[in-house]
């Protein structure tokens, strides 16, 4: 019992469980076959995350060079020079780089990290352990998965060494700033790789969402029924859905830019007089990619929130030692959340000259989703309210989490009111808000799930002190950077600008721009903590003594400490109970395991 | 050789860290876990409040550092319509967010584990969900009635004494075209773009081209008080007309035309007063990433009473007798005009 706020206790198992080594005791596997060329869903897990945090790290430090330029644009920084190479020639990034550097930024980290290393790494390790499966339904398909985002990773790499440099349109790449090699360096062969990169990216995340849907619906263990599942798994299936219906659109207007850039077809372009002369294209529309790369980028925005609101669901109910408030009513928002992301896509597009009948229509849907979202953040407080709280890392990240979520959701209500946008898109309002909620957001939910299940995953725990300390620097600097731009936004300061000085409207936020980038360049630091904590606690953290270190009803715990390929050793768990049933087992525990038939007289829930 | 060395410094600096941190777990673990735990569960219910009451703090600060630095009052008529709805948005997003926070950040801290307390098993409650659906569903009506009120206003048919003028957006600057005397726009074709006598490509076979004036500059003259709308265009790639000081954006896409009008209501000589600030100036910002010169794609507005505005015009010189007539001293003429006009108006 002196353990029990950080350690929980450990449960009484119907499996008898030894815990300690369980993967050699078949047959020795290769080193090759073991962890790189691996099937086991767990190590694809892994894979998918080291790589998200490598991507991570890379995209962060894109953010603090340009962060440097927008706060102190009278400075030089040798450093820049240093990193950048002729890009920053003399420490003074160039305007073309900052560009490509703002744009990689966000094709990076939304696609790279908040997908493919967000729900590519959860979906894995959760989806058949707390379903009770021994693995995905196509293990090889699984592996392809990420073989697919390793190769799309590397081209997008290269990419960034090429001579013209990366793409620089944008994360959202639009033609045909993007389509014409005459309108910007970037638009060479930097946006073909790039294209090239995303369409394998697309491939990858369509044979991971497959496999995760057909895992959920066929392979669960016997008792577990849909409704017997925790909100993760809901959360990831609803992910997975949202991916295979929209990321194919996506697909086919990548295709079609491809097509245009380099088959002279006009699908985008029309009437263009570019680098002194008129091009032959006529009768394409630049908007018919917007309307299909929104057709996915907006259910993205969903693909990259609902796995942290899975994860921060179980962690705030697991630490609250109470079940999560309204399960059904969970569920059912987020069958509304994935509904509407579907239908929401054009109030990105509500001044690009689409019909304001049409953008009515979408202003009505777009508030419309505010009720879902709402649903589920007075049910996250009345999971905690009459809790009984520990403090761990992972709650403290599913508490910054929620009130992340909060903040940034809220000004949401801004952006999607077409006559309030009309004045703030494209603005940093337009960056506070969807920073604040899909990317520091997601990011807590992300860091939630590290630290949670990085026992499972590793056997170890990663240090508590270390992570505290990153929990109080990211949420402070994420409101102290976030916050402000509010502001700017308000003031009509347009994103994406290299330099605000000769702007008689903006420049007075220069010293802000500054304080920003301080803010900045301290959280990029404190994420460091979290990169050294997380690869140092792999083979130095505390050991995983008890199999159940949180104390948690589901069904990931009821596994070895170091689960083999195939996750239970025997029979796999029967489920007789949902997964949320915080009350007194009559053992001193205040818990009962899924695994655990009722009582007689018992109800379930 | 010194940036290996300095990132390897870095990396000791990191595990020096971890060690550290390693090292004060494990003595916490030797002194006895229980009231270890339960003190740090403790001091970081403290923190969260103490980071909460600080937050609070914080948003003072920075809405008092910040306030003065905001846009002036709206220039044109649906801008204080806008500036009411954004009030009325803010109040009932801030009352939510106020709420919603506090209640996070005290039940974390009034509910933080002690060895006393057990949860309570509460699983699900109908009536609550119900209210909580019901009554953000009521508010999100209400902002989305005001929203498309103003929405159809804004967007709607331009009255129909409105001035036209045309803004055209290229790599990486904007065009303003005049209409002239006929108060008509002659059709232009891309294919006549020519940099240095044809700048938007007008059509000299349209009699309606003749009197059209074009601004290179990228300076946009408009009369206080009257309707103006505004064609927008561009020759390359997307740009975006953004116009923060009268609450107006949209883009400007190659092969379509999008529109935007609006009633300007106060001079710049006016707004000069207002801001205190003899350098004001409206400009017109691009608000759509257009390459690598986006930041500097910068117009002016001059807003100014019809005289001002009638003086200046009666200046012009048409673009068709710029370019076409035998005298013609190039495009350099009118914009030299201009500039002697900005300063008369600046006085």
């Amino acid at each position: 019992m002196s353990d029990v706020i950080i350690q929980g206790t450990n449960v009484a198992h119907t499996h008898d469980a030894h815990g300690g080594h369980h993967g050699h005791e078949h047959h020795e596997q290769h080193f090759i076959t073991k962890y790189i060329f691996s099937q086991d869903h767990k190590v694809i897990a892994k894979q998918f995350l080291i790589t998200g945090i490598i991507w991570a790290v890379i995209g962060a430090l894109m953010s603090v060079f340009f962060r440097l330029q927008l706060g102190f644009p009278n400075e030089t920084f040798p450093i820049m020079e240093k990193f950048l190479g002729e890009w920053a020639k003399g420490g003074k990034l160039n305007p073309e780089f900052y560009y490509a550097l703002v744009t990689m930024h966000g094709t990076i980290l939304v696609f790279f990290v908040l997908t493919a290393g967000l729900s590519g790494t959860f979906a894995n390790l959760l989806i058949p352990l707390q379903i009770g499966a021994r693995d995905m339904a196509s293990p090889f398909m699984n592996m392809l998965s990420y073989w697919f985002f390793f190769l799309s990773s590397i081209i997008m790499f290269v990419s960034l060494f090429i001579q013209t440099g990366p793409a620089s349109g944008g994360w959202t790449t639009y033609p045909p700033l993007s389509a014409l090699k005459e309108a910007s360096l970037g638009s060479g062969l930097g946006m073909d790789l790039w294209l090239v990169s995303m369409a394998l990216f697309v491939v990858s995340s369509l044979l991971g969402g497959l496999n995760y849907i057909s895992t959920i619906l066929n392979m669960r263990t016997k008792g577990m029924t849909m409704t017997r599942m925790p909100l993760t798994i809901w959360a990831l299936l609803f992910t997975a859905i949202l991916g295979v219906l929209s990321f194919p659109v996506l697909f086919s207007g990548f295709v079609l830019l491809i097509f245009d850039r380099n088959f002279g077809t006009s699908f985008y372009l029309s009437e263009i007089f570019i680098g002194g002369k008129a091009l032959p294209h006529v009768g394409g529309s630049a908007i018919l990619y917007q309307h299909l790369f929104w057709f996915l980028g907006h259910p993205e925005v969903y693909i990259i929130m609902l796995p942290g609101m899975g994860m921060a669901s179980e962690v705030l109910s697991n630490h609250s030692r109470k079940p999560i408030f309204g399960y059904s009513a969970m569920i059912i928002s987020m069958i509304g959340i994935t509904v509407l992301a579907f239908v929401v896509w054009a109030h990105h597009m509500f001044v690009t000259g689409m019909s304001p009948f049409l953008g009515s229509i979408f202003v009505l849907l777009t508030l419309l989703i505010a009720v879902p979202s709402a649903v589920k953040v007075f049910n996250w407080l009345t999971t905690i309210w009459k809790g009984n709280i520990r403090f761990t890392v992972p709650m403290m990240f599913a508490i910054g989490f929620v009130s992340l979520f909060i903040s940034g959701g809220l000004t949401g209500l801004f952006l999607g009111n077409s006559a309030l946008d009309i004045h703030l898109h494209d603005t940093y309002f337009v960056i506070a808000h969807f920073h604040i909620v899909m990317g520091v957001s997601a990011f807590f939910g992300m860091f939630a799930g590290i630290y949670h299940w990085f026992p499972k995953m590793f056997g170890r725990f990663m240090n508590n002190t270390l992570g505290y300390i990153h929990f109080f620097i990211t949420l402070a600097g994420a409101y102290l950077i976030f916050w402000p731009m509010h502001y700017e936004g308000i003031a009509g300061m347009p994103r994406r600008y290299y330099d605000y000085s000769a702007w008689e409207s903006f420049k007075q936020f220069e010293s802000l721009n500054s304080f920003i980038s301080i803010a900045v360049v301290l959280v990029f630091f404190a994420q460091l903590i979290f990169v050294v904590n997380f690869f140092v606690s792999i083979f130095r953290g505390r050991k995983m003594t008890t199999q159940n270190p949180w104390g948690s009803p589901s069904l990931e715990w009821t596994t070895p400490i170091n689960p083999g390929h195939g996750n239970w050793e025997g029979d796999i768990p029967e489920v007789h109970r949902w997964p949320y049933d915080y009350k007194d087992d009559g053992n001193g525990n205040d818990f009962i395991s899924q695994t655990t038939p009722l009582k007689p007289g018992e109800e379930a829930h | 050789m010194s940036g290996f060395i300095s990132i390897l410094l870095t990396g000791l600096v990191f595990v020096i860290i971890y060690q550290i941190a390693k090292a004060s777990e494990y003595a916490t673990i030797l002194r006895g876990e229980g009231k270890i735990n339960a003190r740090v569960n403790r001091t970081m219910a403290l923190l969260l409040v103490l980071f909460f009451v600080l937050g609070i703090y914080g948003i003072w600060l920075c809405h008092d550092a910040l306030i003065d630095k905001m846009l002036p009052v709206s220039a044109s008529q649906h801008g204080v319509e806008y500036d009411s709805m954004l009030l009325v948005t803010l109040v009932v997003t801030g009352v939510v967010f106020f709420i919603t926070q506090t209640l996070l950040f005290w039940f974390a801290y009034r509910y933080q584990s002690t060895e006393k307390r057990t949860s309570f098993f509460f699983p699900h409650n109908n009536k609550l969900e119900l209210i909580w659906t019901t009554v953000p569903a009521i508010a999100m009506a209400v902002l989305v009635a005001i929203g498309l009120r103003n929405w159809g206003k804004m967007t709607g048919a331009a009255p129909k004494d409105a001035t036209v003028v045309e803004v055209v957006g290229k790599q990486f600057n904007w065009i303003v075209r005049y209409p002239g005397k006929d108060g008509v726009l002659g059709k232009r074709d891309f294919r006549k773009i020519n940099d240095a006598t044809n700048v938007l490509g007008l059509d000299w076979d349209d009699k309606d081209n003749k009197d059209d004036i074009i601004a290179q500059n990228g300076e946009l003259h408009l009369v206080v008080n009257k309707p103006v709308s505004i064609l927008i265009g561009s020759r390359d790639v997307i740009h975006d007309v953004g116009l923060p000081h009268f609450r107006m954006k949209m883009d400007a896409v190659p092969g379509i035309v999008t529109t935007l009008w609006f009633t300007p209501t106060i001079t710049s000589a006016k707004m000069k007063e207002i801001t205190g600030n003899k350098d004001f100036v409206y400009e017109i910002s691009c608000d759509q990433m257009c390459g690598k010169g986006h930041y500097s794609m910068r117009g002016t507005v001059i807003v100014e009473t019809q005289e001002e505005y009638d003086a200046w015009m009666a200046k012009q010189q048409t673009y068709y007798a710029a370019n076409n007539a035998p005298a013609a001293e190039g495009t350099a003429a009118p914009e030299q005009k201009t500039d002697s006009v900005k300063a008369i108006t600046m006085k």
